[in-house]
């Protein structure tokens, strides 16, 4: 994709937004009704489902139980309609097996497991419509999705990717701009601490840009942080209206 | 199977150690292993040592078609290959956590970084491409597996040759390494990872994991450079919580040692390429004599010795004197038993870490100062003089191993090693006598 700009020398990008703009959030709570917990997600383009199951009992093979803390179980998937070209298997290749893994870690690093020992706590999330940050909006998604189920965690994960273009860095990346050769980095943050519980990093970046990137990434995730805990206010305040009748 | 898991002494100690910045093996906190770099007889064929990690890496390619988004781009396609042999941890299934995980790390690390010009690999747009294939194969697992496996998969990338291939109308021809030189892949540089483990929570950090270190960890952290301070990759695992100011520190060591191990690699490719211009034995040929392949090694542990001495004195004046009982004596009748009391138990010897261990020991306790106690610390005293001697009387294999070490520093010079090996047959006397000839 050379010749591609993707900052204009107006400082916009090839959707019109700022540098360090986000992309609009929108999301809900409760969407399914047996599920445990769950949420729908968008942020741009990017739609989102994640579904909460647990803590309940080990199911499956029972020498993974810890008995200490709970397991987490992650799957990730993208529907065969999520990206342009269909397909073929929504789940259980390397991408999506890496990014279940991915996603266990963050979760593993932010979810009290120590209070639930000897059970299981299952993530499904599932990509709807596929417009780059995937990842970002999974994590999302997910932590909206446990907060509903009520499982306590250290602090909501926010997550976010940012690539750097002409020394600049730019935040929420969508698909053209991940496609276009940017060096993008994933970042998963506890905001409250400034903890970083995934840190991804992609594509050549020298060592002394390092710095703002990371920077510049854990900002992004504080204003998706602020956004998610908005949603969480409304929701329950909408859930405490419903039941005070 | 599954692995042993580590007991909770084993587990107790290793962290101690680690609090108080000291390790198994007698590195400092950000110190590698030795790191070996050999090469096979085959172009793209190598061999990476990393401690007693062990990977071997072979580089293969093949004419294919392109992928329909990319016409004029080549393949590269990677694969770890972690093979029961290596470790009892791995089993036979195809995807593995840990394997996954390596895989799309060195894929990351050696794609996505587009170190390799993948555009020079096009035959004929659209219908011909070079697919290039880097299998690694883990040997033996004793830690750091994705280090040794990166360092692994692009030193061989850079040893490859593809052959040369010219077109003719639509017919293209592929010459034989008779018939024309084969070519070097172009690459613009050459990522490495490096591992560091994080330990209670990010307090302490350690740069190359061994196995041990790798199963008490909280966290992983794995960030690939090259030499020009480009990060190429940056990955944590574990469920640990990173600050921002040590992924910094993190960056800035590993730019240091990228940097000595490009050097190693260069000058490793360097030797091979004199010694193939030499018309030397090099390579497979050569490892296979020299019973690199097949033996199994043990290198000398460093040891801590700064004041040894001076402790084992230290520790011999303040004993009380030992209250010289003669140890009831048991008669060896045939049929009975004797327990313990006094024999020396030879079965750690081979263990590399029971050295260090025993000096833990004898240096924190000095309750009962036995007559046992004086002979150890004795033997302690002479080991950083003459390990290889002392140790020769007790353990004859182990003379191999000081041997093996010797050589395989530069393995790819082929005069410096000795050329007539004797009986291979019968193991230790070739060891022997490869000894005698060097003194």
């Amino acid at each position: 994709m050379a010749g591609m700009e993707l900052l204009s020398d107006q400082g916009y990008r090839l959707d019109g937004r700022k540098a360090t703009e986000l992309r609009k959030v929108q999301a809900r709570m409760g969407v399914f009704a047996q599920a445990d917990g769950s949420a729908y997600l968008e942020q741009g383009n990017t739609k989102a489902l994640a579904v909460v199951y647990g803590p309940h009992e080990m199911r499956g093979s029972r020498s993974r139980t810890l008995h200490d803390q709970a397991v987490i179980n992650c799957q990730y998937s993208m529907a065969t309609f999520s990206t342009a070209e269909r397909k073929r298997r929504p789940h259980g290749d390397r991408k999506s097996t890496e990014m279940s893994l991915h996603l266990k870690q963050t979760f593993e690093a932010a979810v009290m497991t120590q209070l639930y020992p000897r059970s299981q706590i299952d993530i499904y999330v599932k990509i709807l419509q596929s417009d780059g940050g995937n990842y970002s909006v999974c994590v999302n998604a997910a932590t909206l999705a446990v907060i509903d189920a009520g499982i306590p965690m250290r602090d909501y994960v926010c997550a976010c990717t940012v690539g750097f273009v002409d020394e600049t860095p730019l935040a929420d990346l969508c698909y053209a701009e991940e496609g276009g050769g940017v060096s993008s980095l994933a970042l998963a943050l506890l905001p409250r601490g400034g903890q970083i519980a995934l840190l991804q990093m992609d594509a050549r970046l020298h060592q002394d840009h390092l710095e703002r990137l990371i920077e510049a990434a854990m900002t992004a995730c504080k204003g998706v942080g602020k956004v998610l805990d908005e949603v969480v206010r409304q929701h329950l305040q909408e859930v405490s209206v419903l039941t005070s009748d | 199977m599954k692995d042993t898991p580590l007991s909770n002494c084993e587990r107790d100690f290793l962290l101690k150690a680690i609090e108080e910045k000291k390790r198994l093996d007698g590195r400092q906190t950000y110190d590698y292993r030795k790191l070996k770099i050999t090469f096979g007889t085959d172009y793209g064929c190598c061999f990476v040592d990393l401690g007693k990690t062990r990977v071997m890496a072979q580089v293969s390619c093949e004419l294919v078609a392109p992928k329909e988004n990319r016409p004029n781009e080549g393949i590269m396609f990677f694969n770890i290959e972690l093979s029961p042999m290596a470790s009892p941890a791995f089993e036979q299934s195809r995807q593995s956590e840990l394997s996954v995980k390596l895989n799309r790390q060195l894929e990351r690390c050696l794609r996505n970084s587009k170190c390799i010009d993948t555009e020079s690999l096009c035959v004929a747009s659209g219908e011909k491409v070079w697919q290039i294939r880097t299998d690694v194969h883990v040997l033996n697992h004793d830690g750091n597996l994705m280090d040794a496996a990166s360092i692994a998969a692009i030193t061989a990338l850079r040893h490859f040759r593809r052959p040369d291939v010219s077109i003719q109308g639509d017919e293209v021809t592929v010459y034989s390494p008779e018939e024309r030189d084969p070519i070097p892949l172009s690459i613009y540089h050459m990522p490495i990872t490096v591992s560091f483990s994080f330990f209670q929570q990010g307090t302490y950090l350690l740069v190359d994991p061994s196995e041990q270190e790798e199963r008490v960890m909280d966290g992983l952290l794995i960030i690939a450079m090259n030499k020009h301070r480009e990060i190429c990759s940056i990955q944590s695992s574990g469920g640990i919580m990173l600050l921002k100011e040590q992924v910094m520190r993190c960056s800035k060591i590993a730019s240091v040692k990228v940097s000595e191990i490009t050097d190693l690699i260069e000058k490793a490719l360097e030797n091979d390429k004199t010694a193939r211009k030499a018309g030397g034995r090099c390579g497979y040929a050569e490892s296979i004599t020299q019973e690199r392949i097949t033996a199994l090694k043990m290198d000398e542990t460093p040891v801590e010795v700064t004041d040894v001495k001076e402790t084992a004195s230290d520790i011999i004046q303040k004993a009380e004197p030992s209250p010289h009982k003669v140890p009831s004596l048991v008669v060896p009748v045939p049929g009975v038993g004797q327990v313990g009391q006094g024999l020396k138990n030879t079965w750690g010897l081979e263990e590399e870490d029971d050295d260090d261990e025993e000096e833990e020991e004898e240096e924190d306790t000095n309750d009962n100062g036995s007559a046992e106690q004086e002979e150890d610390l004795t033997v302690m005293e002479e080991e950083p003089h003459k390990t290889g001697e002392s140790r020769e009387a007790n353990v004859v294999e182990l003379s191999d191993s000081e041997e093996e070490e010797v050589i395989i520093l530069h393995p790819e010079t082929p005069d410096r090693t000795p050329k007539n090996t004797g009986s291979t047959s019968h193991q230790k006397g070739a060891a022997k006598s490869k000894k005698r000839q060097k003194k």
